[in-house]
């Protein structure tokens, strides 16, 4: 017991330290992601491809969870609310559920998985098979030829893909809440529209912003520091759906307090 | 000229260079043997910056290589030609646009018609056919592999070649192939090659000059005859393994 309490303070210290290292190589990417933004020749070409890939490859899986999310909103506010409450409000609820919290953040943990977890593993694999050692070698920076497109395919596209996912989602629920409830079009669009802001609409848009950084820059971090071989890939892919999943509730609280409560 | 002079290394506790020193004279082929595990790589790894230093100096045509500006680095990277242990190849990546990426001249590389000459010229310097080019790494055998990471390293047309261990896990045919390879790149490009190996019959086949690392230094220097007649326990005991078989034990 007492040996125990001895060795807290160096777990703690290493703990510590080993947190503040993984500061300063975050802080070190970053920064070599915006000194190689200026060799765009080199960048702009492998992002299309990227966005395509991603925006692509994630429509469907965003439109069928946010679509199901949408239904399920619809179905649940008309069991809780029917009688107590004006049938309009169901299209306030669902429109906001869907604009401010599900759209964006439903959106954000599935590209969390998606996206998260295919960037950390191409670039483990790439860090561990020497990959990106020979781009290096070859006098080629791994910032414009990898993480650049990666990134920036990822802050266009998840924001886009949010869009898609709201509208989904809304739609999914304005279907769904006619098929259980005595709602007209004009209750369900006075409802949507009786509560609803302009900032609404960027408030997703600035989350999903927030969330596509928090998808990108940390997996391709964990990729790109990825250790001891096959093994270091799969804590590195874990690592960052994990981590980036996590940041995404947090910066969910964060930005509700900040943007809408300030 | 590379030139290593005191170079210390250490990963945690443990010590992979201990003051190495160690010379490449212009158009010599030096292999730079030791057992597995020994830092071979690791030194390798500093000529071209991969690694830097706890201490010591790493020079490279009198450039001290841990003081280069990131330009002044990629520039310097662009004379030598790395050729990883297992290829390195870009998987998602052509066999074609892969020795592509070797061209570091920026101009060469975004000028299609001398890509699509000076691919097929490498894939020939390296006994590969031009259809070879359409391949993925994948669809290619483990001495394909090492032949393509041959020719990505020569596309630029390097001062020096700097081979890692460029016959582990060949068989003996292929591993010929590769050593005839080295040797006929060092003599037609009249290139400054640095082999890592552990193969001592293959290193003497190809090399001028062969070097012993052994507990983070190196122990000897010298030709493969000077080689075999050394006296010194730790090249006794390296030698051991196969020393019966070579043919200059005959």
């Amino acid at each position: 017991m007492f040996e125990t309490l001895l060795r807290l303070p160096h777990a703690i210290g290493r703990a510590v330290l080993r947190s503040l290292a993984h500061v300063g190589r975050f802080s070190l990417l970053t920064a070599e992601l915006f000194r190689a933004l200026g060799e765009w020749r080199i960048w702009l070409p492998r992002t299309l491809d990227e966005a395509r890939n991603i925006g692509i490859g994630s429509l469907f899986i965003v439109l069928l969870i946010s679509g199901f999310a949408g239904a399920v909103t619809a179905l649940q506010t008309g069991y809780q609310f029917t009688g107590s409450l004006p049938l309009y409000v169901v299209g306030t609820l669902i429109v906001e559920s869907i604009v401010l919290e599900l759209g964006p953040v439903l959106t954000g943990l599935i590209l969390a998985g998606r996206i998260g977890a295919r960037y950390a593993a191409e670039l483990g694999t790439m860090r561990v098979t020497e990959q990106i050692d020979a781009l290096e070698s070859l006098g080629r920076s791994p910032a414009s030829h990898l993480l650049i497109p990666r990134v920036l395919a990822g802050l266009v596209m998840v924001p886009v893909l949010t869009v898609f996912a709201n509208a989904i989602g809304v739609l999914a629920g304005w279907w769904s809440a006619k098929q259980v409830l005595p709602i007209s079009n004009t209750d369900f669009t006075y409802g949507a529209q009786y509560y609803w802001r302009p900032f609404d609409a960027w408030y997703s848009l600035i989350k999903a912003f927030f969330f596509a950084a928090s998808i990108t820059l940390i997996p391709c971090y964990m990729g790109f520091n990825t250790k001891q071989g096959a093994e270091g890939v799969g804590r590195a892919v874990t690592t960052a759906v994990v981590a980036s999943s996590v940041i995404i509730l947090l910066l969910d609280t964060v930005l509700a307090r900040i943007l809408l409560h300030s | 000229m590379i030139e290593l002079r005191g170079v210390r290394k250490r990963f945690g506790d443990q010590v992979v260079l201990d003051g190495v020193d160690f010379t490449v004279g212009d158009g010599e082929t030096v292999a730079l043997l030791g057992p597995s595990g020994t830092g071979k790589s690791v030194l390798l790894k500093h000529i071209i910056g991969l690694i830097r230093p706890d201490a010591g100096a790493v020079i490279v045509d009198g450039r001290e290589v841990a003081r280069l500006g990131r330009k002044e680095l990629s520039e310097l990277r662009t004379t030598i030609g790395y050729v990883f242990q297992n290829g390195a190849l870009f998987d998602s990546m052509s066999v074609f646009e892969n020795i592509r990426l070797g061209i570091t001249d920026e101009k060469l590389f975004n000028d299609r018609a001398y890509c699509a000459e000076r691919i097929p010229e490498c894939l020939k310097l390296v006994n590969l056919e031009p259809e070879a080019a359409e391949k993925l790494p994948a669809q290619l055998s483990g001495g394909m592999r090492k032949r393509v990471g041959i020719a990505r390293a020569i596309a630029g047309q390097p001062k020096y070649l700097l081979y890692d261990e460029p016959t582990s896990g060949l068989d003996p045919v292929n591993a010929d192939i590769i050593d005839d390879l080295v040797k006929h790149l060092a003599e037609t490009l009249g290139v400054t090659s640095v082999m890592v190996t552990h193969d001592v019959r293959g290193a003497f086949r190809v090399s001028d000059r062969v070097a012993l690392l052994s507990d983070g230094q190196i122990v000897l220097e010298g030709t493969p005859k000077e080689f075999l007649a050394s006296a010194d326990p730790r090249v006794r005991a390296f030698l051991e393994r196969d020393f019966h078989n070579h043919p200059f034990a005959a």
